[in-house]
């Protein structure tokens, strides 16, 4: 018994060994820390989106060549497309957050997955509309229960049943875990229900940038594309952090910390 | 434990079958509601029957969904039967079990009446029902995740709509469209094995999703 004890322990590394490569990591689970970090990347995330963004647009509204079928109405796309890949990888960011928090149980991760829905909606709605204003040039209708319009409306649907689930429960923590459970269902679902919908009617153009041969568009009009895609992404971890920050202070708001930030 | 709940609800519901006809008397509600709105016509009426009956039954699931867990849970019952099976995997299991039992199976005997009211041809009626068969326990298992959720609040009907419609459509457009297969003359094995591949899916997952909603309302 006794020998065992001191082997096991003998076998048990340092707490400062053992976590070092995850400190990083950790330090995020801490409200004070990540509200520094959020204070501190937000506005800069902003400002740099704000660059690209007017870049991006200037690029694709001048310099890309116009579509030799679609003509000018195409350039919606440096809008449309980032939207549409925003609103599949907010929802990943936000059942990937859902699933630490409940795994380890860090109040950090659930602000993430709750200040994610909100934009992730957003982004859906804004791809869904860019669409529709797509469409009726180029397909000669505002709507068309295609695969995609449908599986992204349906997206949308989802992000709405987790806003409602959350405002419908009172208390905070088992809002936010229920939500979480919520977000991990619709993870598992949103392959097939992409797949049904795809197999059910097929009418949008297939993918011309993710290719196994390369890309089929066009490098002027790809560039604009993949700065409009960066810019996308850095406006949503702006806004991202700005709403975890709420988050935080109303989570927190009896803590020391809110108190000193709240007082200067 | 898990035959000791499901023989407790069926007593509970030869008490009281009144409220478990309900559903039954929505979906034949509903379905006749269809040809009011559309059209009388046989040749109309065929093509949009698996449409009606599915949605029909989607609705009918639905509605007995918002009392799946919620009575047990607000009179203590849940808690007595968590405290005895020590498991909530178990409860979760043998409560969407009997959910199929007084909802789902009823639905699928009733849906043949409903079928001939549509003028299905008999041909068809072997694809109705293995999509219903398929189909409508994969509703259970995956609804009774959204009643989990939302069975801490008074009011959730709406919301539980909300929530597990979107999470059905998978269900409802195979289901549909293995009927309208069948209808066509063409094969729908397809269907019916992807109808059945969602239902081995939802009785992996969608009981532990259910018991970890249950628990974190419990807690």
């Amino acid at each position: 018994m006794i020998s065992h004890y001191t082997e096991s322990k003998n076998h048990t590394p340092t707490p400062g060994q053992a976590r070092s490569s995850w400190v990083w990591f950790h330090r995020f689970g801490s409200s004070s820390y990540f509200y520094r970090f959020a204070t501190l990347w937000g506005p800069r995330a902003g400002w740099c989106a704000l660059v690209l963004m007017v870049i991006g647009i200037y690029m694709g509204l001048f310099v890309a060549p116009p579509d030799y079928q679609m003509g000018n109405s195409y350039r919606i796309i440096f809008i449309h497309v980032p939207s549409a890949w925003m609103s599949l990888s907010t929802y990943l960011l936000m059942a990937a957050s859902a699933a630490i928090g409940l795994i380890w149980k860090m109040k950090v991760s659930f602000c993430v997955s709750r200040a994610c829905a909100p934009i992730g909606a957003a982004f859906t709605f804004c791809a869904l509309i860019t669409g529709s204003l797509w469409g009726k040039p180029t397909w000669g209708t505002y709507w068309i229960w295609d695969a995609r319009l449908t599986s992204e409306l349906v997206l949308l649907f989802l992000y709405m049943g987790y806003m409602a689930l959350d405002k419908a429960i009172s208390d905070r923590n088992t809002a936010s875990q229920a939500t979480a459970v919520l977000s991990l269902v619709g993870l598992v679902n949103i392959p097939i229900i992409h797949y049904s919908v795809e197999w059910w009617n097929t009418l949008h153009q297939g993918s011309t940038v993710f290719r196994m041969d390369g890309p089929s568009i066009d490098a002027r009009m790809l560039v604009p594309l993949l700065i409009t895609t960066v810019a996308m992404n850095l406006y949503f971890i702006s806004v991202l952090l700005n709403r975890v920050r709420c988050e935080l202070l109303d989570l927190e708001r009896r803590t020391q910390w809110v108190r000193e930030v709240v007082n200067g | 434990m898990l035959t000791a709940i499901i023989t407790r609800d069926l007593k509970c519901v030869s008490h009281n079958l009144s409220s478990a006809i309900q559903p039954i008397g929505f979906f034949i509600l509903i379905t006749s509601l269809f040809p009011l709105a559309i059209t009388p016509d046989t040749e109309t009426l065929k093509i949009i029957a698996p449409g009606v009956i599915w949605i029909s039954a989607l609705l009918a699931t639905l509605l007995a969904l918002d009392t799946l867990f919620k009575e047990d849970f607000i009179d203590g019952t849940m808690d007595q039967m968590f405290i005895v099976a020590e498991s909530l995997y178990v409860i979760a299991l043998a409560r969407i079990i009997s959910h199929w039992l007084f909802s789902g199976l009823p639905l699928i005997v009733m849906s043949l009446i409903i079928a001939v009211m549509l003028h299905v041809p008999a041909h068809a009626i072997d694809a109705l029902m293995v999509s219903l068969l398929l189909g409508t326990p994969t509703l259970s298992m995956v609804g009774s995740i959204g009643a989990a959720l939302t069975v801490g609040l008074r009011y959730s009907g709406v919301l539980l709509t909300l929530i597990t419609l979107p999470l059905y459509i998978p269900v409802l457009i195979f289901g549909a469209s293995c009927i309208s297969a069948d209808l066509a003359g063409l094969p729908w094995t397809g269907q019916a094995y992807l109808m059945g591949a969602m239902l081995v899916l939802s009785i992996t997952l969608a009981p532990f999703a259910t018991a970890a909603a249950l628990r974190i309302n419990m807690s």
